[in-house]
């Protein structure tokens, strides 16, 4: 049942923690070169799913396949951009560093980094526009900055697969526009994007598919076709207001201080 | 007295060498596993791990083995238990730390207390007896430091790459569970090799003061490592002297050095990020 074209497929994955289940029995199959959004409400299971994918969760049930294989075993074809709260901004290392972990894994444990890395690290860091940036300890950059400097690790590493958890939460317009063009590109020479989001609008803008996710899977597909106000119901449950204009009002995100998104569908 | 001789006097005797030799490489070894405890922020468990070899301290010494072996075998074991039972219990790690800690301390000093008039032997092991190091403790030391700098250099970018960001490191595949391990064994070992010199109660500060004061100075990993030996290796030393001037126990004296830097540095740098937002502001 596996294509060679879909480069993750989940089959029924359920996972949680403790006794509760983040997602449940969850089946997805998102082909190569896709790029692909995963937007949800909080503990709608956004950040499990992708945990899933990228081997840091093991599912309680249910199968996870990448690039046709078990989880792991194409790990180094993997690149995983976590959460900016989950990353300690204080540690002490250079925007320069953090893209050299990116060439890490292909290197192996005795590898040293050497011409073609230092090349590497130069061209993900000048795609992301960090290039005078290089040297800087990573605390002292803006929001913004600091989700361009995982960005170009993500690019450093040259993956098949970008499972980016939360890429443009906080980040001004400019650099949301910067970070999409970048994965847009990615996705376009075949690498497949996969990234959760808090932000409608961007989903249903910058990404060409979506998947709905509210514990299961509510809807999956084109962004133009499954982004309607059913399915968004469906998604948010009672946090979604319609304003009389034809768009909607999200409540949502308690946690964080920005409170309300509005999305244009 | 003048103040050369202050300095070589105390070198005619070949305790005191050894003693210096020793506090040195103690102040490397513990910069060293300490630069990882301070930014993964382990330092309870440091403080867990130095408490639990007690009890295999003290049955080594009765049964007569090597003082060494008994405590890493139960500093070891209850690091790696600590990491087991945190990933399976679901309860959080503070709390295993918190009971693993307390009970294998309890233990220690169960047996220990059944021994006739142990008072004496119990007070070097909480706090250490730098003064009576032998040539074969020395050894241990030196090849720690050696096997810690070996390490360093084989792994450092996997170690670099785990300890910053578990998350992306295990998705590429990078084996982060076993690195964990490892350091919790590098920390355990280095605890134990070092309780000789400063005790149960103070190798933590130690372990965590030396690195957390150079976190304050620099603003990279390997440089934090390096200024962190540097203070280590500096107040060994001048700790020692102090402690042999004054007839102050030696750990104590170290450590009081290290935490008085520790809080000079955290001055200059509020006053450096006042200065830099004045200036900011103006």
């Amino acid at each position: 049942m596996s294509s060679h074209n879909n480069a993750i497929e989940l089959t029924d994955v359920t996972a949680g923690y403790g006794d509760r289940a983040a997602i449940s029995g969850v089946s997805l199959a998102l082909s190569r070169g896709s790029l692909t959004a995963i937007f949800g409400p909080n503990g709608g299971g956004k950040s499990t799913l992708l945990k899933c994918i990228a081997g840091l969760k093991r599912p309680w049930s249910g199968n996870v396949q990448v690039l046709g294989a078990a989880v792991g075993v194409h790990a180094k074809r993997v690149a995983y951009v976590p959460q900016a709260e989950q990353v300690d901004w204080s540690f002490p290392v250079s925007v320069a560093e953090v893209v050299m972990m990116g060439r890490t894994p292909a290197l192996g444990p005795l590898g040293r980094p050497g011409t073609a890395d230092r090349a590497a690290v130069a061209d993900a860091l000048a795609r992301v526009d960090m290039t005078d940036l290089a040297q800087r300890q990573i605390g002292e950059l803006s929001g913004g900055q600091r989700r361009r400097v995982f960005l170009a690790r993500a690019i450093a590493a040259d993956p098949e697969i970008y499972l980016l958890d939360e890429p443009v939460t906080g980040v001004d317009p400019t650099t949301q526009e910067k970070i999409m063009n970048i994965l847009d590109a990615e996705a376009a020479r075949g690498r497949t994007v996969v990234a959760t989001t808090h932000d409608l609008a961007c989903a249903a803008q910058r990404f060409h598919d979506v998947v709905a996710l509210a514990g299961r899977v509510v809807a999956h597909g084109p962004a133009q076709l499954v982004l309607d106000q059913g399915v968004l119901e469906k998604t948010y449950g009672g946090h979604l207001v319609p304003l009389a204009g034809g768009g909607v009002v999200l409540l949502d995100d308690p946690h964080h201080s920005h409170g309300a998104h509005e999305g244009h569908v | 007295m003048n103040p050369l001789d202050l300095l070589l006097a105390p070198l005619s005797y070949d305790f005191f060498v050894r003693a210096l030799i020793a506090s040195a490489l103690v102040g490397v070894a513990c910069a060293i596993v300490g630069s990882f405890v301070v930014l993964k922020g382990m330092s309870f468990i440091g403080d867990a791990v130095s408490h639990a070899a007690f009890p295999g301290v003290v049955i080594a010494y009765l049964v007569g083995a090597p003082i060494i072996l008994g405590g890493a075998i139960a500093a070891v074991g209850t690091a790696l238990g600590i990491g087991a039972i945190t990933r399976r219990s679901g309860l959080r790690a503070d709390a295993i730390i918190g009971v693993l800690f307390a009970g294998m301390f309890a233990l220690g000093v169960a047996i220990f207390s059944s021994i006739p008039s142990y008072v004496g032997d119990l007070f070097h092991f909480l706090f250490g007896d730098v003064l009576g190091i032998s040539v074969g403790d020395l050894g241990a030391l030196t090849l720690l430091v050696l096997g810690l700098l070996l390490v360093l250099r084989l792994l450092w970018k996997e170690l670099l790459f785990s300890t910053f960001d578990p998350l992306g490191a295990g998705a590429a595949g990078l084996p982060v569970r076993r690195l964990d391990d490892l350091l919790l064994i590098l920390i355990a070992i280095t605890i134990v090799i070092s309780l000789q010199a400063v005790g149960i109660v103070l190798v933590v500060a130690m372990i965590t003061t030396p690195a957390a004061t150079a976190q304050l100075l620099v603003k990279r990993f390997t440089a934090m490592i390096q200024v962190a030996a540097l203070i280590g290796v500096s107040a060994a030393i001048i700790g020692l002297y102090l402690s042999y001037s004054l007839d102050i126990a030696s750990g104590a004296a170290i450590v009081i050095l290290e935490t008085t830097l520790f809080l000079i540095a955290l001055a200059f740098t509020s006053i450096r990020s006042r200065l830099h937002a004045a200036r900011g502001a103006a």
